[in-house]
């Protein structure tokens, strides 16, 4: 990824020349590619260090003999030394292979695409609810701060940002659940098929999806909110006024636009993150995503589904810095300077 | 400067576009209840029954599967040589209609029952089962589940499609508990590497319980569809679904709501909140499992070599039995268990009425801590100056215990236990901790006292086999039970019982085993927690426990409950929207078109401005 072949040639200094893109662009990469090899050399570590033999939790309660117990072991690679474990570890995650997870006998790979869709499904349309609903609200609430909309609306917000998710999401089901005719949990009535299949799994999204968004949408109204601040005692802002323009349109067409730049790192972190799921939500609504299948893993431990993932979720958020960095100077034309 | 006059003009509506989208999609959510509302309230309704599942599902291969969830939904769909009866747990006939003993014990013959099919139609008869136990004596990846009921295996042949034939190394009382499902081998024998199968993409699965085997949903739910045929009779209800959740207590929501019709592993306050409830039954059952610890009497492998670092004083059995009677195990059945659990005593839970023993007056070492002091003084540990004893030898008594700290019940016994223990003059200091860690620890023999619990089956031999000699392990770091017991009395009354095959004369053995375990104190156990379960008795009746009495419903040893349950006659139910939904569904329409509007204004504003 070193500089194209149009660097002699021009030994341009100035802004966005190719060179300085090409400069930039390496670093991000290579950037991105360190963090993803420390990521994979700890992911089969750290998992290693917990306490707890899979095998034994696996059998546990069950009649079982000793031959059992080392085929078991045999089964799950587990008896043969460490550094080889690594190396079968390293060389399979070259070839896209995370291994065979213990307790679902399937490979993680598969396990992981099974499991994917849904946990994008929830945790994007909450992410994507929270950041407008947040955005929103945050403009209101610095339009007007002090006022008595800024308040409730921070109030609100910060409540909610500090109330636990797994208390919330019961709470729902409490009110909203059973009686109230919402699913208790999962994602699909079992045997519904057909047009009637996509409205059922809307159906059992709305208590989960409701639960993440009053959790998180805060931070999204909180940075919008103190962005907007900033911008609002611009000079630009005097300008715009002097030309006569309506409150409302300053607003929208002047100040919104510049204060939304650090809300879309945001944005892109959090999306980094959408992959790994909303553990509690998905664990209090029976979610069939990836982090409850985490969770799952982590009981165990079951260590090729949870080293999997782990590396699956970092080269997710790894993935997504990369863009957010690599988008943000088509955004901001200071951060190509 | 100039920068921020560009976007404006194309911002302006699509600023105004998200918004509605939000809008559309809030719409969409508040309004879709109102279709599978209907849906929602069928737990148990109809001919399909909805149980919760608090386990997912490892595999449907029963020579693989590890899990307690797997193993029920097997346990409904392929039969087994015999099963213990609902009544009592007493082995009665499955596939075999009888079966007789050679004179030396060596040689088992069963009858198969006649005419029996498999789901697809082939015949089902006694090379099924010959091939099923060959293969897991054959194939170590066969036996990765249930290898433990072939070890003792010689033989195993079908001379006639009627006769199961079984030769045994040495003799073995448990072959009427033989908890290893049968598989149709015209189907098995095409599988190639049986380890690696998981069963779960050729549906529905060729079986042959009451149930089969219809359609699974990884993480979310198994459906299964009943067996008309089922040579013992029809189940109750055609369908039967077990969906799976990862909380509890949105579980017992569903119930509340009739989402489903059974929940299970209930904790005493969900049990009590739920007691009472209009079409609610809450079935507290008599334990399958036994809460206790045991104690670290030095830990040491079957060669003899010590190793870990249990306490020295813990040798002496008077310091064991001291321990016992500082405890009030009726206090911890209130206490921690709210009245739902019973005192145990003798290691066999109380529900095997057969295999249960009560120690007599004389040997019981019941709570009294006057005792407890009065043995200390008598055998030498003195009182120091902060109440601790010591020992002849000089070691206070101090003692390390390893209590789950994910298990809120053994938790709350052990800070009991701390303070129980501490007015004997024995300090406890209570570790509460992962139970990864506690396992760790066990392996290396470094604790004092160490939690622990197992689920009895109805038969014993395996729980008691954990205790012998031979279970200690060959190097450290590997142990198969939970204490390094070894006893040689323990170890001759234990082949006693496998070898003998009148059920009266092995309970006698049994019990003398428990006698044996109770007295020595290194295998503690302190109550029997009940099973508390639940279901919608307006959606369902005539379920049968097992046993009859004080038995459970979920994880029965045999299908009865969800064989035996039938759909009760609908009385009220009516169909349509409840209350609630109706309000919450204007309320959304309300939000919804006070947001729309909102918008419509704002914009007509931006419109007005433009002009």
């Amino acid at each position: 990824m070193s500089a194209p072949s149009a660097a002699p040639a021009a030994p341009d200094r100035g802004r966005g020349s190719p060179r300085r893109i090409a400069v930039y662009l390496a670093g991000r990469l290579l950037g991105a590619a360190a963090s993803m090899a420390a990521v994979t050399v700890t992911a089969f570590f750290l998992f290693r260090v917990l306490p707890g033999d899979p095998v034994r939790t696996m059998t546990q309660g069950r009649a079982v003999t000793e031959a059992q117990l080392d085929e078991l072991r045999r089964q799950y690679g587990l008896d043969k030394p460490l550094g080889e474990q690594f190396l079968d570890y390293c060389s399979g995650l070259l070839r896209l292979d995370l291994g065979v997870s213990y307790q679902y006998r399937a490979p993680v790979t598969e396990l992981i695409a099974e499991r994917l869709w849904p946990t994008v499904l929830l945790a994007g349309t909450g992410t994507l609810l929270a950041a407008v609903l947040g955005l929103w609200l945050g403009t209101r609430a610095a339009w007007r701060r002090g006022r008595v909309v800024d308040q409730v609306n921070t109030g609100l917000a910060l409540t909610l940002w500090s109330v636990p998710t797994f208390w919330l999401g019961l709470l729902l089901i409490v009110v909203f659940a059973g009686t109230g005719g919402f699913p208790t949990g999962g994602m699909a009535t079992p045997g519904v098929r057909g047009p009637a299949a996509a409205l059922d799994v809307a159906h059992h999204m709305v208590l989960p999806v409701a639960t993440m968004v009053a959790v998180v949408y805060a931070q999204y109204l909180m940075i919008m909110r103190s962005s907007l601040l900033t911008e609002m005692g611009s000079d630009y802002l005097v300008t715009a006024r002097a030309k006569g323009l309506r409150d409302a349109l300053v607003l929208r067409r002047h100040a919104v636009p510049n204060a939304l730049l650090p809300t879309v790192t945001l944005v892109f972190l959090n999306l980094g993150q959408v992959v790994a799921g909303a553990i509690l939500v998905e664990t209090v609504f029976s979610w069939p995503g990836l982090g409850q299948l985490f969770y799952q893993g982590l009981r165990l431990p079951d260590l090729p589904l949870v080293q999997g993932l782990f590396v699956f979720f970092s080269a997710g958020v790894i993935l997504m810095n990369l863009l957010a960095d690599l988008v943000y100077p088509l955004l901001d034309p200071r951060v190509r300077v | 400067m100039a920068f921020p006059q560009a976007p404006p003009a194309r911002r302006s509506p699509r600023g105004a576009a998200l918004p509605v989208a939000t809008a559309l999609v809030l719409a969409a959510a508040a309004l879709s209840p109102l279709p599978p509302a209907a849906a929602a309230g069928t737990g148990g309704t109809g001919d399909t029954l909805t149980i919760a599942m608090s386990q997912p599902i490892d595999s449907f291969n029963p020579f693989t599967a590890q899990l307690a969830s797997s193993t029920a939904v097997l346990r409904l769909v392929y039969p087994t040589l015999t099963v213990p009866a609902a009544e009592d747990n007493t082995p009665t006939g499955e596939l075999a209609e009888s079966w007789r003993t050679s004179d030396d014990g060596l040689t088992w013959t069963f009858t198969i029952r006649e005419g029996l099919t498999w789901s697809d139609g082939e015949a089902l008869d006694a090379e099924d089962a010959a091939w099923t136990f060959t293969t897991m004596m054959e194939d170590p990846g066969a036996a990765t589940a249930n290898g433990n009921f072939v070890a003792n295996f010689e033989s195993v042949r079908a001379p006639d499609p009627g006769t199961l034939v079984i030769e045994l190394s040495k003799p073995q009382a448990t072959m009427l508990a033989l908890d290893v499902p049968i598989v149709p081998e015209h189907v098995w024998s095409e599988v190639g590497d049986i380890a690696a199968f998981d069963n779960d993409r050729d549906l529905p699965v060729v079986g042959a319980g009451p149930f089969t085997l219809a359609a699974y949903e990884p993480n979310q739910s198994v459906t299964l569809d009943a067996d008309e045929d089922f040579w013992r009779g029809a189940p109750g209800f055609d369908h039967l679904v077990l969906r799976y959740f990862t909380d509890q207590d949105a579980m017992v929501e569903a119930l509340r709501g009739g989402e489903v019709s059974f929940v299970h592993n209930l904790t005493p306050a969900q049990a009590e909140s739920l007691e009472g409830e209009p079409g609610i039954t809450v079935n507290a059952a008599d334990g399958k499992r036994f809460t206790g610890f045991t104690v670290n009497p030095g830990a040491r492998t079957r060669d003899g070599e010590e190793f870990g670092d249990g306490h020295p004083a813990l040798r002496d059995r008077t310091v064991r039995q001291a321990v016992m009677l500082a405890i009030d195990k009726e206090a911890l059945v209130e206490r921690v268990y709210g009245g739902y659990a019973t005192v145990a005593e003798g290691y066999i839970p109380a529900r095997y009425e057969d295999y249960h023993w009560r120690p007599a007056d004389g040997e019981r070492l019941g709570h009294d801590p006057e005792r407890a002091r009065e043995m200390l003084d008598e055998a030498g540990y003195e009182e120091g100056a902060d109440g601790v004893r010591v020992s002849p030898d000089g070691d206070p008594l101090r003692f390390r215990m390893a209590v789950h700290n994910d298990r809120p019940d053994y938790v709350q016994t052990g800070r009991s236990m701390e303070e129980w223990l501490a007015e004997v003059g024995i300090a406890v200091e209570g570790d509460y901790i992962d139970s990864g860690q506690i396992g760790d620890r066990l392996n290396a023999g470094e604790y004092d006292l160490i939690f622990t619990g197992w689920t009895v089956n109805p038969d014993p031999d395996y729980v008691l086999g954990i205790h012998t000699c031979d279970a200690l392990p060959e190097e450290p770091g590997s142990m198969r039970g939970d204490a390094y017991f070894c006893d040689e009395e323990y170890d001759e009354y234990y082949a006693a019982q496998l070898a003998e095959y009148d059920p009266a004369a092995r309970a006698d053995i049994v019990a003398d085993m428990q006698r044996l375990l109770y007295t020595e104190a290194v295998v503690n156990v302190l109550v029997y927690a009940d099973m508390l379960e639940a279901y919608r008795s307006d959606q369902i009746s005539d379920i049968r426990t097992q046993p009859a009495r004080g038995g459970n419903l979920w994880a029965q040893d045999g299908y009865w409950s969800w064989w035996s349950a039938r759909p009760r006659e609908a009385e009220t139910e009516g169909g349509g929207l409840s209350p609630a939904v109706a309000v919450g569904a204007v309320a959304a329409v309300v939000l919804v078109g006070g947001l729309v509007l909102l918008l419509v204004l704002r914009r007509r504003g931006t419109e007005d401005e433009r002009e």
